[in-house]
Protein backbone atom coordinates (compact mmCIF):
# COMPACT_ATOMS: atom_id res chain seq x y z
CA UNK A 1 0.00 0.00 0.00
CA UNK A 2 0.88 3.68 -0.41
CA UNK A 3 2.90 5.22 2.10
CA UNK A 4 0.85 8.01 4.00
CA UNK A 5 3.94 10.16 3.08
CA UNK A 6 3.93 9.36 -0.73
CA UNK A 7 2.00 12.23 -1.91
CA UNK A 8 4.65 14.99 -0.66
CA UNK A 9 7.40 13.36 -3.17
CA UNK A 10 8.32 15.70 -6.02
CA UNK A 11 8.16 14.67 -9.50
CA UNK A 12 9.89 15.89 -12.07
CA UNK A 13 7.39 16.99 -14.76
CA UNK A 14 9.92 19.09 -17.03
CA UNK A 15 13.33 17.94 -16.24
CA UNK A 16 14.96 20.43 -18.21
CA UNK A 17 14.16 23.36 -16.15
CA UNK A 18 13.26 21.62 -13.56
CA UNK A 19 9.75 21.67 -13.21
CA UNK A 20 8.08 19.89 -10.97
CA UNK A 21 4.35 18.81 -9.52
CA UNK A 22 5.10 21.63 -6.96
CA UNK A 23 5.81 24.22 -9.47
CA UNK A 24 2.97 22.94 -11.60
CA UNK A 25 0.62 23.26 -8.58
CA UNK A 26 1.90 27.01 -7.77
CA UNK A 27 1.26 28.10 -11.38
CA UNK A 28 -2.24 26.13 -11.22
CA UNK A 29 -2.75 28.25 -7.74
CA UNK A 30 -2.01 31.21 -9.56
CA UNK A 31 -3.66 30.47 -12.72
CA UNK A 32 -6.78 30.17 -10.32
CA UNK A 33 -6.85 33.14 -8.74
CA UNK A 34 -5.70 35.38 -11.37
CA UNK A 35 -8.06 33.53 -13.73
CA UNK A 36 -11.10 33.56 -11.22
CA UNK A 37 -10.39 37.12 -10.29
CA UNK A 38 -10.21 38.40 -13.40
CA UNK A 39 -13.27 36.38 -14.72
CA UNK A 40 -15.27 37.37 -11.21
CA UNK A 41 -14.81 41.01 -11.80
CA UNK A 42 -15.22 41.29 -15.70
CA UNK A 43 -18.41 42.64 -15.73
CA UNK A 44 -17.63 45.49 -12.95
CA UNK A 45 -21.39 45.59 -12.31
CA UNK A 46 -22.56 48.60 -9.49
CA UNK A 47 -25.18 45.12 -8.28
CA UNK A 48 -22.35 42.42 -8.03
CA UNK A 49 -23.17 39.04 -9.28
CA UNK A 50 -22.44 35.71 -7.46
CA UNK A 51 -18.71 35.38 -9.06
CA UNK A 52 -18.00 39.09 -8.19
CA UNK A 53 -19.50 39.31 -4.46
CA UNK A 54 -17.23 36.74 -4.03
CA UNK A 55 -14.08 38.38 -4.92
CA UNK A 56 -15.76 41.58 -3.31
CA UNK A 57 -16.17 39.78 -0.04
CA UNK A 58 -12.37 38.30 -0.34
CA UNK A 59 -11.15 41.88 -0.97
CA UNK A 60 -12.92 43.08 2.17
CA UNK A 61 -11.75 40.66 4.14
CA UNK A 62 -8.44 41.26 3.87
CA UNK A 63 -8.26 44.95 3.54
CA UNK A 64 -10.87 44.36 7.19
CA UNK A 65 -8.13 42.53 8.29
CA UNK A 66 -5.33 44.24 7.77
CA UNK A 67 -7.04 47.89 8.78
CA UNK A 68 -7.23 45.96 12.27
CA UNK A 69 -4.14 45.18 12.65
CA UNK A 70 -2.14 48.19 10.78
CA UNK A 71 -4.25 50.64 10.79
CA UNK A 72 -5.33 52.94 7.65
CA UNK A 73 -1.40 53.45 7.18
CA UNK A 74 -1.19 49.38 6.53
CA UNK A 75 -3.39 49.69 3.12
CA UNK A 76 -0.23 50.40 1.38
CA UNK A 77 0.63 46.85 1.88
CA UNK A 78 -2.71 45.77 0.71
CA UNK A 79 -1.81 44.13 -2.65
CA UNK A 80 1.04 42.28 -1.05
CA UNK A 81 -1.04 40.93 1.57
CA UNK A 82 -3.99 39.85 -0.40
CA UNK A 83 -1.85 38.33 -2.91
CA UNK A 84 -0.06 35.95 0.13
CA UNK A 85 -3.57 35.07 1.58
CA UNK A 86 -4.70 33.96 -1.78
CA UNK A 87 -1.75 32.21 -2.67
CA UNK A 88 -1.45 30.72 0.75
CA UNK A 89 -5.44 29.84 0.59
CA UNK A 90 -5.85 28.63 -2.84
CA UNK A 91 -2.79 26.43 -2.34
CA UNK A 92 -4.34 25.34 0.45
CA UNK A 93 -7.69 24.60 -0.98
CA UNK A 94 -5.96 23.17 -4.36
CA UNK A 95 -4.10 20.35 -2.08
CA UNK A 96 -7.91 19.27 -0.67
CA UNK A 97 -8.81 17.74 -3.93
CA UNK A 98 -7.60 14.16 -3.85
CA UNK A 99 -4.52 13.52 -5.71
CA UNK A 100 -3.65 17.08 -5.99
CA UNK A 101 -0.15 18.33 -4.65
CA UNK A 102 0.10 20.39 -1.75
CA UNK A 103 2.11 23.14 -2.09
CA UNK A 104 2.14 24.42 1.12
CA UNK A 105 2.90 21.25 2.86
CA UNK A 106 6.50 21.51 2.05
CA UNK A 107 8.56 24.41 4.68
CA UNK A 108 10.85 25.46 1.88
CA UNK A 109 7.60 26.84 -0.24
CA UNK A 110 6.27 28.44 3.60
CA UNK A 111 9.38 29.61 4.77
CA UNK A 112 10.56 31.42 1.38
CA UNK A 113 6.53 33.37 1.92
CA UNK A 114 7.69 33.82 5.65
CA UNK A 115 10.79 35.19 4.96
CA UNK A 116 9.59 37.28 2.36
CA UNK A 117 6.83 39.42 4.73
CA UNK A 118 9.74 39.53 7.66
CA UNK A 119 12.03 40.75 4.58
CA UNK A 120 9.45 43.49 3.98
CA UNK A 121 9.07 44.30 7.36
CA UNK A 122 12.92 44.66 8.21
CA UNK A 123 13.96 46.77 4.99
CA UNK A 124 10.40 48.97 5.28
CA UNK A 125 11.03 49.24 8.81
CA UNK A 126 14.99 50.91 8.52
CA UNK A 127 13.85 52.53 4.93
CA UNK A 128 10.88 54.46 6.96
CA UNK A 129 12.18 54.90 10.26
CA UNK A 130 15.96 54.33 10.13
CA UNK A 131 17.51 53.45 13.84
CA UNK A 132 14.40 53.88 15.69
CA UNK A 133 13.65 50.75 14.17
CA UNK A 134 15.93 49.16 16.32
CA UNK A 135 13.77 50.28 19.34
CA UNK A 136 11.49 47.58 18.77
CA UNK A 137 14.56 45.54 20.27
CA UNK A 138 14.49 47.54 23.73
CA UNK A 139 11.41 47.25 25.60
CA UNK A 140 10.69 50.53 27.77
CA UNK A 141 10.54 49.72 31.63
CA UNK A 142 13.03 46.91 32.40
CA UNK A 143 15.95 47.51 34.80
CA UNK A 144 19.42 48.59 33.44
CA UNK A 145 21.21 45.39 34.33
CA UNK A 146 18.20 42.74 32.92
CA UNK A 147 18.55 44.95 29.23
CA UNK A 148 21.36 43.04 27.35
CA UNK A 149 19.55 39.83 28.18
CA UNK A 150 16.32 41.24 27.04
CA UNK A 151 17.84 42.75 23.80
CA UNK A 152 19.62 39.73 22.70
CA UNK A 153 16.36 37.55 24.04
CA UNK A 154 13.95 39.81 22.27
CA UNK A 155 16.48 40.00 18.87
CA UNK A 156 16.38 36.14 18.50
CA UNK A 157 12.31 36.19 19.58
CA UNK A 158 12.07 38.74 16.45
CA UNK A 159 14.43 35.94 14.31
CA UNK A 160 12.59 33.13 15.30
CA UNK A 161 9.37 34.95 13.83
CA UNK A 162 10.07 33.81 10.37
CA UNK A 163 10.66 29.74 11.17
CA UNK A 164 7.21 29.87 13.47
CA UNK A 165 4.97 31.32 11.12
CA UNK A 166 6.55 28.70 8.30
CA UNK A 167 6.84 25.61 10.51
CA UNK A 168 2.66 26.23 11.89
CA UNK A 169 1.46 25.99 8.53
CA UNK A 170 3.70 23.93 7.11
CA UNK A 171 3.14 21.36 10.17
CA UNK A 172 -0.76 21.99 10.07
CA UNK A 173 -1.13 20.95 5.86
CA UNK A 174 1.44 17.97 6.79
CA UNK A 175 0.23 16.64 9.41
CA UNK A 176 -3.60 16.76 8.10
CA UNK A 177 -2.73 15.42 5.56
CA UNK A 178 -0.87 12.23 6.47
CA UNK A 179 -3.92 11.85 9.17
CA UNK A 180 -6.01 11.50 5.93
CA UNK A 181 -4.11 9.33 4.11
CA UNK A 182 -4.01 6.92 7.74
CA UNK A 183 -6.82 6.79 7.88
CA UNK A 184 -8.62 5.99 4.39
CA UNK A 185 -5.37 3.52 4.38
CA UNK A 186 -7.48 1.67 7.45
CA UNK A 187 -10.12 1.43 5.33
CA UNK A 188 -8.71 -0.34 2.64
CA UNK A 189 -6.80 -2.35 4.73
CA UNK A 190 -9.22 -3.61 7.01
CA UNK A 191 -11.23 -4.61 3.57
CA UNK A 192 -8.25 -6.81 2.63
CA UNK A 193 -8.46 -8.48 5.49
CA UNK A 194 -11.95 -9.81 4.81
CA UNK A 195 -13.99 -11.39 7.34
CA UNK A 196 -14.96 -9.99 10.87
CA UNK A 197 -12.48 -7.03 10.09
CA UNK A 198 -13.78 -6.28 6.66
CA UNK A 199 -16.96 -5.18 8.99
CA UNK A 200 -15.57 -2.84 10.79
CA UNK A 201 -14.37 -0.84 7.71
CA UNK A 202 -17.03 2.23 7.52
CA UNK A 203 -15.89 3.05 11.16
CA UNK A 204 -11.98 4.80 9.53
CA UNK A 205 -14.17 5.99 6.71
CA UNK A 206 -16.35 8.42 8.83
CA UNK A 207 -13.44 9.38 10.84
CA UNK A 208 -11.84 10.12 7.27
CA UNK A 209 -14.97 11.92 6.50
CA UNK A 210 -14.90 14.02 9.87
CA UNK A 211 -11.15 14.80 8.89
CA UNK A 212 -11.62 15.83 5.95
CA UNK A 213 -13.97 18.32 6.90
CA UNK A 214 -11.89 19.26 9.64
CA UNK A 215 -9.17 19.56 6.79
CA UNK A 216 -11.07 22.46 5.50
CA UNK A 217 -11.18 24.39 8.47
CA UNK A 218 -7.66 24.45 8.41
CA UNK A 219 -6.99 24.89 5.48
CA UNK A 220 -8.87 28.35 5.28
CA UNK A 221 -7.75 28.88 8.90
CA UNK A 222 -4.35 28.73 8.55
CA UNK A 223 -4.39 30.70 5.32
CA UNK A 224 -6.51 33.57 7.46
CA UNK A 225 -3.43 32.71 10.82
CA UNK A 226 -0.48 33.72 8.18
CA UNK A 227 -2.10 36.52 6.63
CA UNK A 228 -2.78 38.18 10.43
CA UNK A 229 0.66 37.54 12.00
CA UNK A 230 1.61 39.26 8.45
CA UNK A 231 -0.26 42.30 9.54
CA UNK A 232 0.78 42.28 13.12
CA UNK A 233 4.55 41.94 11.94
CA UNK A 234 4.14 45.20 8.93
CA UNK A 235 2.13 47.04 12.00
CA UNK A 236 6.25 46.27 13.87
CA UNK A 237 7.64 48.30 10.62
CA UNK A 238 4.82 51.05 10.58
CA UNK A 239 5.24 51.68 14.18
CA UNK A 240 8.39 49.98 16.17
CA UNK A 241 8.01 52.42 19.02
CA UNK A 242 4.41 50.41 20.13
CA UNK B 1 -28.72 18.66 53.92
CA UNK B 2 -29.14 21.92 53.98
CA UNK B 3 -32.74 21.40 53.08
CA UNK B 4 -34.30 19.81 55.33
CA UNK B 5 -32.69 22.27 57.99
CA UNK B 6 -34.29 25.41 56.14
CA UNK B 7 -37.65 23.68 55.83
CA UNK B 8 -37.99 23.08 59.71
CA UNK B 9 -36.90 27.00 60.20
CA UNK B 10 -39.61 28.09 57.64
CA UNK B 11 -41.70 25.75 59.58
CA UNK B 12 -41.27 27.87 62.72
CA UNK B 13 -41.48 30.82 60.76
CA UNK B 14 -45.12 29.86 59.60
CA UNK B 15 -47.14 27.75 61.41
CA UNK B 16 -50.20 28.68 60.56
CA UNK B 17 -51.61 25.33 59.02
CA UNK B 18 -50.39 21.86 58.30
CA UNK B 19 -51.29 22.09 54.63
CA UNK B 20 -48.93 25.37 54.07
CA UNK B 21 -46.42 23.73 55.69
CA UNK B 22 -46.69 20.91 53.62
CA UNK B 23 -47.19 22.96 50.22
CA UNK B 24 -43.93 25.32 51.45
CA UNK B 25 -41.72 21.94 52.15
CA UNK B 26 -42.72 20.66 48.74
CA UNK B 27 -41.43 23.60 47.01
CA UNK B 28 -38.64 23.65 48.81
CA UNK B 29 -37.61 20.24 47.16
CA UNK B 30 -38.61 21.38 44.07
CA UNK B 31 -36.30 24.04 44.20
CA UNK B 32 -33.55 21.45 45.55
CA UNK B 33 -34.21 18.85 42.98
CA UNK B 34 -34.37 22.17 40.30
CA UNK B 35 -31.59 23.18 41.22
CA UNK B 36 -29.40 19.80 40.86
CA UNK B 37 -31.11 19.60 37.48
CA UNK B 38 -29.73 23.03 36.22
CA UNK B 39 -26.44 22.16 38.01
CA UNK B 40 -26.62 18.59 35.99
CA UNK B 41 -27.50 20.52 32.56
CA UNK B 42 -24.71 22.86 33.01
CA UNK B 43 -22.08 20.12 33.77
CA UNK B 44 -23.30 18.28 30.50
CA UNK B 45 -23.59 21.23 28.31
CA UNK B 46 -19.68 21.98 29.38
CA UNK B 47 -18.34 18.85 28.52
CA UNK B 48 -19.35 18.88 24.22
CA UNK B 49 -17.75 22.93 24.46
CA UNK B 50 -14.11 20.84 25.96
CA UNK B 51 -14.75 18.22 23.49
CA UNK B 52 -15.22 20.43 20.79
CA UNK B 53 -12.16 22.33 21.97
CA UNK B 54 -10.36 19.31 21.43
CA UNK B 55 -11.22 18.75 17.91
CA UNK B 56 -8.82 22.04 16.94
CA UNK B 57 -6.23 20.44 19.79
CA UNK B 58 -4.16 19.70 17.26
CA UNK B 59 -3.95 23.38 15.85
CA UNK B 60 -3.67 24.11 19.22
CA UNK B 61 -0.50 22.14 19.96
CA UNK B 62 1.03 22.75 16.36
CA UNK B 63 0.95 26.30 17.02
CA UNK B 64 2.00 26.39 20.38
CA UNK B 65 5.26 23.91 19.37
CA UNK B 66 6.06 25.72 16.36
CA UNK B 67 6.11 29.30 18.67
CA UNK B 68 8.58 27.51 21.25
CA UNK B 69 10.59 25.43 18.56
CA UNK B 70 11.53 28.43 16.44
CA UNK B 71 12.28 29.95 19.26
CA UNK B 72 15.45 27.29 19.97
CA UNK B 73 15.86 27.02 16.51
CA UNK B 74 16.62 30.19 15.71
CA UNK B 75 18.86 30.76 18.97
CA UNK B 76 20.58 27.52 17.48
CA UNK B 77 20.73 29.46 13.82
CA UNK B 78 22.51 32.14 16.18
CA UNK B 79 24.87 30.44 17.91
CA UNK B 80 26.05 28.90 15.05
CA UNK B 81 26.53 31.69 12.92
CA UNK B 82 28.42 33.60 15.85
CA UNK B 83 30.69 30.45 16.12
CA UNK B 84 31.55 30.45 12.15
CA UNK B 85 31.69 34.06 12.20
CA UNK B 86 33.96 34.79 15.65
CA UNK B 87 35.75 31.28 15.84
CA UNK B 88 34.49 31.05 19.59
CA UNK B 89 32.93 27.44 18.86
CA UNK B 90 31.90 26.09 21.05
CA UNK B 91 30.74 28.46 22.99
CA UNK B 92 28.27 30.58 21.19
CA UNK B 93 25.70 27.88 20.33
CA UNK B 94 25.65 26.74 24.26
CA UNK B 95 24.65 30.81 24.80
CA UNK B 96 22.64 31.12 22.26
CA UNK B 97 20.59 28.13 22.05
CA UNK B 98 19.81 28.89 25.80
CA UNK B 99 19.01 32.29 25.01
CA UNK B 100 16.72 30.74 22.49
CA UNK B 101 15.07 28.68 24.92
CA UNK B 102 14.46 31.83 26.57
CA UNK B 103 13.37 33.38 23.75
CA UNK B 104 11.20 30.34 22.93
CA UNK B 105 9.63 30.47 26.33
CA UNK B 106 9.02 33.97 25.46
CA UNK B 107 7.06 33.28 22.27
CA UNK B 108 5.21 30.39 24.18
CA UNK B 109 3.85 33.09 26.89
CA UNK B 110 2.93 35.56 24.28
CA UNK B 111 0.84 32.92 22.39
CA UNK B 112 -0.91 31.22 24.79
CA UNK B 113 -1.89 34.76 26.48
CA UNK B 114 -0.05 34.54 29.66
CA UNK B 115 2.03 37.69 28.62
CA UNK B 116 -1.22 40.22 27.41
CA UNK B 117 1.19 41.97 25.37
CA UNK B 118 4.39 42.08 23.39
CA UNK B 119 5.54 45.46 24.59
CA UNK B 120 6.12 45.67 28.64
CA UNK B 121 5.09 49.54 28.80
CA UNK B 122 1.78 48.30 28.01
CA UNK B 123 1.99 45.61 30.73
CA UNK B 124 1.62 48.55 33.27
Amino acid sequence: MASPIEQFQIKPIIPVINFTNSSLFMVGAVAVIVGGLLLATRKRAVVPGRAQSVAEVLHDFVAGTLRDAAGEEGMKFFPFVFSLFMVVFTANMLGMIPGFFTVTSHVIVTFSLALLVMGTVVIYGFMRHGTHFLGLFVPSGVPAWLLPFIVVIELISFLSRPISLSLRLFANMLAGHIALKVFAGFVVALLGAGGALAILSPLPLLMAVALMALEFLVAALQAYVFTVLTCIYLNDALHPGH
Amino acid sequence: MADPTKRNGENGQEPTSSDDANLTARLKSLDARIDQATAQRTRTTESPSRSKSDSSALSQGIRLSAEFVSGVAAGGIVGWLVDHLFGVSPWGLIVCIILGFCAGMLNLLRAAGVLKSARYDDKR
